[in-house]
């Protein structure tokens, strides 16, 4: 299912023997992140942390799709439950930091994936699939009754208030600094999270359980908190994006949310730690520029286009075919 | 009167009956499913769309080209099955050596085409096919007014998804069929053509589809989205019953359809999601479905 | 990945070369230097006063259901209708140009606000109009009224937007829950439909009708024998048609909309409900859902509307000219997409300034007077108060046409219609009834 990601771990290894000098993956990381920096002041902010919150959220996805080899088609229940209780509380209690209103989201998504997890792990490949859909269409039901969410009508007007009391989460600018701080922090804590013993044993889990399971590893606490990880991350994108549309809706608990997720990972390069980050920019600023076009009605359209050709030929994804071009290149060179 | 929790026994017999033809409609869909997974092991996700296209050929067939009801139950199927059968030399066939997942995502990406396509055509509102002079009407059970057409679709979903489980399972022609998915490269060597199998049985699978659909026509307003929160429901029926099991399909989706038509009378709000409560709870006690053999 | 929002789809409109210049200058640098021309726009709102457009330019954002559930009742066919206003105002404002941009919400709350946030961001926009499913109109006039621009919402059922939801910066144009409840179960109790059962759609809008009509029923003499709330949406009625049977209601009223309703209406012929000594009152019904049904299924259902193509001459003579350009009679949400923009565009030209509070004053002052509405009223909360007509679906004999499908019964003012200042949860008018 998944791509090795040699070459991050080649530089990831040859940046623990000598830590001073730059790797070629250390000057790309660098270099977005400078890019991270300066993208708001070229671009729309907006625009630019709703990119953001869904590579956070395809990130999370992937690390289950990618580094376990778990499909879940129910991830917007998780992005929904953070969205919803960082909306709640953010609303109800006016004044509230918004450090805790996205830390509780997050929270709620942990709890339920602690639930969701114990449930599906025990399944695979294409039953896994279907038992994470189920549970939450199940979510789904229960948000379109609650009452706190405010059904179809969604949740509005969440404040964005005041970080540490001293910058204005108003300003656009200042609220894209805080979401890129939260990205990074998440995606350095995935990239560490895939590079540690732990990761290397869901790797193992992946490619033959069988073999993990007789080598003395207990594999379903390691799935377990892997999804859990993963639950949490997509609340935590959940919870942040609430913060920066200031509302959460339906649209995010339904199945097509879990199924453009998929397809962000997908057209990215699913197990590629920069894939959810290329694809959700592109399916997002695709969305974008045709919801203002001629083709605006054809989105859906297009996107399946994309799913089609993606299966069929680039099942690696873009970051994935760059990973593979660049390898054989390096291989044709030390020949 | 008899009263069972409140309901009058009259009006739970009437609910039951709704059920059933309900369930007829989550048979025959889940049964083409199950056909198309349990011999190519393929997720189809388009199987919503396909239903759908059965549908819409119905109506533009009865608008353009005259075409009658009866005719169309009998073409229709045929049509979309064949472009069934296109997709599945065009497409499924190049990531058949793949994982399972390649296949429902394949899928899916079709179904927003055909989706997205039909939407931009013949917008979303839908559209009344007309019930048949001969089928229109209905008679009084004691319990209720049962519609004619409803009772003919109970009937007539009943017959077929009977003869395709005698066709794959007590035939020469199944029997090949389960055998090529068992083995490909032996029966291929016994001189039976196996790729050729494989597309009719994608094909018969997207027919089942095209012939619900057909027979939904009158029942529902024809729209572009009509499978697609249908096919869910569906999936939970397959998976409730055993992916790939024939009979399995058939009698879940029966049985679905009743424990829907009860929730509506006990829970209205909770009818949509009653499957999946059910889908968890099996997939927990029976992890392999109710029919299903342990993999 | 430039988040550059191409204004697209423009409008005939011929501005000046010079203030092409100044505006594409301007908008370079505040994309360059935000901050200060964030000041610079702050001096200038500050220096000319109210009375100028600001960029040169008025921009008219047109956000709806492109592709979804609501595209045949709003979709294309009302960014005709708002381009047919603009052509018809001559594509500019006192020499400035109009520019029309629109957008598809796919009826989800986070994209209309994302787009909407946008425009006002990037497009210093003047006019969002369209708004279709209540969940985005609400999220939108949020942002609205915190980004200080004008909203007209012309799709939306909730009579929560001018009520609870009320905010200075947008106007709910052609109808809501409320007289939608009062114009058809009012009636229909008065000809002796005394006794409900009620199929809800099980969500805020439903409740909410729900609630409207329960309170005007009873309010005249009749009673609600049962209800049912459905999931939505839904796709099989016969259960609930089967209970709605066994209940011995009189009427069976649909709180509910789109294919919910259609769905209901099928499902209630094929059981005979009517022939059975029942009758149906489906109280949110357009034009495009009745075309949808055929007029065999929906004949005989009264319902009300905030507007019919064939009412009178002028509304028959403009419904040709958007036949004729979409190949479909116009619905009421269309009709007021056209009236409402046009009435706009009449302010903006009084006032010569699209500064919001004083557009939004002057659209106040002026009656509303046009093929849509005859002595229209823009009240503090926003509701644009306007005659409402109770309306019967035509037999297929008695149809002379394709979208020749109502008679119409009755004529109910404005001010019976819609709910009352006094009863207004509205912060604006509160306590001024």
């Amino acid at each position: 299912m998944a791509v090795l990601e040699q070459e991050q771990e080649r530089g990831a290894a040859s940046a623990g023997k000598a830590s001073r000098r730059i790797t070629p993956l250390g000057a790309l990381y660098l270099g977005l992140f400078v890019l991270g920096l300066l993208a708001p002041w070229v671009a729309y902010p907006v625009f630019l942390m709703k990119i953001l919150c869904f590579a956070l959220f395809a990130s999370a996805f992937n690390l289950l799709l990618g580094f376990v080899g778990l499909l879940s088609f129910g991830h917007a229940a998780f992005l929904a439950t953070g969205a919803y209780i960082t909306g709640f509380l953010l609303a109800e209690y006016p004044g509230l930091s918004p450090v805790l209103g996205i830390m509780a989201g997050t929270l709620g998504a942990v709890v339920l994936g602690t639930l969701f997890g114990a449930l599906a792990i025990r399944r695979q490949g294409i039953y896994f699939a279907m038992v994470t859909l189920a549970l939450a269409q199940m979510m789904f039901f229960f948000f379109v009754q609650a009452p706190f969410t405010h059904g179809e009508d969604g949740l509005h007007g969440v404040p964005r208030g005041e970080l540490f009391g001293l910058f204005d989460l108003k300003n656009n600018h200042t609220l894209y600094y805080f979401v890129f701080a939260i990205f990074v922090a998440a995606f350095v804590l995935i990239r560490r999270v895939v590079h540690s013993p732990f990761g290397q044993v869901l790797k193992a889990i992946r490619e033959n359980e069988p073999r993990a399971i007789s080598l003395g590893y207990h594999t379903d606490a390691y799935k377990l908190v892997a999804f859990v990880l993963s639950a949490g991350l997509a609340g935590l994108a959940g919870a942040t994006k609430t913060l920066v549309f200031q509302l959460a809706s339906l649209g995010d608990a339904s199945w097509h949310m879990s199924g453009e997720v998929i397809l962000m990972t997908l057209l990215g390069g699913v197990g590629t730690l920069l894939g959810p980050l290329v694809g959700s920019g592109l399916v997002i600023g695709l969305q974008h520029q045709l919801a203002q076009s001629a083709l605006g009605d054809w989105v859906s359209v297009i996107l399946g286009a994309i799913f089609v050709i993606c299966v069929l030929s680039f099942r690696s994804g873009i970051v994935g075919e760059c990973q593979r071009w660049l390898e054989k290149r390096k291989e044709r060179d030390e020949v | 009167m008899t009263m069972i929790f409140g309901i009058p026994l009259m009006v739970l017999f009437g609910q039951l009956m709704l059920g059933l033809i309900n369930g007829a409609f989550y048979a025959l869909l889940s049964l083409g499913l199950a056909v198309i997974f349990g011999l190519l092991r393929i997720i189809n996700f388009a199987h919503g769309a396909q239903y759908m296209l059965g549908a819409f050929a119905a109506l533009l067939g009865a608008q353009y080209l005259g075409l009658n009801y009866w005719a169309a139950l009998i073409l229709v199927p045929l049509v979309v099955g064949a472009l069934g059968i296109v997709v599945e030399r065009l497409l499924l066939r190049r990531i058949q050596h793949l994982d399972h997942l390649y296949g429902l995502l394949l899928t899916f990406g079709l179904a927003l085409i055909f989706e997205g396509t039909l939407v931009n055509l013949f917008g979303v509102s839908g559209s009344s096919y007309p019930i048949p002079e001969a089928l229109s009407g209905g008679f009084k059970l004691g319990f209720m007014f049962l519609p004619t057409y409803r009772a003919w679709v109970l009937v007539a979903a009943l017959v077929v998804c009977f003869a395709v489980w005698f066709l794959i399972e007590r035939t020469r022609l199944g029997a090949y069929l389960r055998a090529g998915t068992e083995n490909p490269e032996l029966v291929q060597a016994f001189g039976i053509n196996v790729p050729l199998m494989v597309s009719l049985t994608y094909g018969l699978g997207v027919a089942l589809a095209a012939f619900a659909g057909v027979l939904a026509a009158p029942l529902y307003p024809v729209s572009p989205t009509m499978g697609s929160n249908l096919l869910i429901v569906v999936f939970a029926v397959v998976v409730i019953g055993g992916m790939g099991s024939i009979l399995g399909a058939i009698l879940t989706g029966l049985a679905m359809g009743v424990i829907e038509g009860l929730t509506k009378v006990f829970y209205p709000e909770a009818a949509n999601t009653v499957i999946f409560v059910v889908m968890v709870m099996v997939l927990m006690l029976r992890p392999a479905g109710l029919f299903g053999k342990e993999a | 990945m430039h988040a550059t929002a191409n204004a697209s789809r423009k409008v005939s409109c011929k501005p000046s070369r010079l203030s092409r210049h100044i505006s594409s200058a301007l908008r370079v640098r505040r994309r360059a230097l935000p901050l200060s021309a964030a000041l610079l726009g702050t001096l200038l709102s500050a220096g000319v006063a109210q009375a100028d457009i600001s960029d040169d330019t008025v921009k008219i954002g047109y956000l709806a259901d492109m592709s979804g559930t609501y595209r045949d009742l709003a979709g294309p066919g009302g960014l005709d209708a708002l381009k047919m206003a603009v052509e018809d105002f001559g594509g500019s404002v006192n020499g400035k140009p109009i520019e029309v941009l629109s957008a598809d919400d796919r009826n989800s709350a986070d994209v209309g606000a994302n787009t909407v946030r946008g425009w006002i961001d990037q497009q210093n926009i003047d006019m969002v109009g369209g708004l279709v499913a209540s969940s985005v109109s609400i999220a939108v006039t949020r942002i609205l009224a915190e980004q200080d621009t004008l909203g007209i919402v012309s799709g939306s059922a909730a009579s929560s937007i001018t009520n609870e939801h009320c905010t200075p910066n947008h106007i709910h144009w052609v109808y809501d829950t409320y007289p939608l409840a009062n114009g058809t179960a009012k009636a229909i109790v008065d000809e002796g439909g005394d006794s409900w059962f009620l199929l809800t759609a099980d969500y805020a809008f439903g409740h909410a009708l729900e609630g409207d009509v329960e309170k005007v029923v009873t309010e005249n003499g009749g009673t609600i024998v049962g209800k049912i709330r459905h999931p939505f949406p839904t796709s099989d009625f016969s259960s609930y048609i089967l209970q709605a049977q066994g209940s011995g209601a009189k009427i069976v009223g649909l709180a509910n909309a789109g294919s919910d309703t259609v769905n209901a209406l099928t499902t209630a012929s094929q059981f005979g409900l009517v022939q059975s000594g029942q009758s149906l009152a489906g109280l949110l019904i357009f034009l495009n859902d009745v075309h949808a049904l055929g007029l065999n299924v929906a004949q005989g259902l009264q319902l009300t509307t905030g507007w019919y193509w064939d009412l009178n001459e002028e509304t028959r003579a403009w419904s040709q000219r958007y036949y004729e350009r979409n190949e479909r009679m116009p619905t009421m949400v269309q009709a007021g997409i056209y009236s409402s923009t046009l009435h706009y565009l009449n302010a903006v030209a009084a006032t010569d300034s699209d500064d919001t509070a004083t557009v939004r004053a002057k659209m106040g002052e002026t009656p509303v007077n046009d093929m849509f509405a005859k002595n229209g009223i823009i009240r503090a909360d926003g509701r644009m108060v306007h005659d409402m007509y109770l309306v019967k679906v035509k037999s297929p004999s008695e149809s002379t046409g394709e979208w020749d499908v109502y008679d119409v019964i009755r004529t109910i003012p404005g001010q019976e219609a819609y709910r009352p200042l006094a009863d207004s949860q509205c912060a604006l008018v509160k306590g001024q009834g």
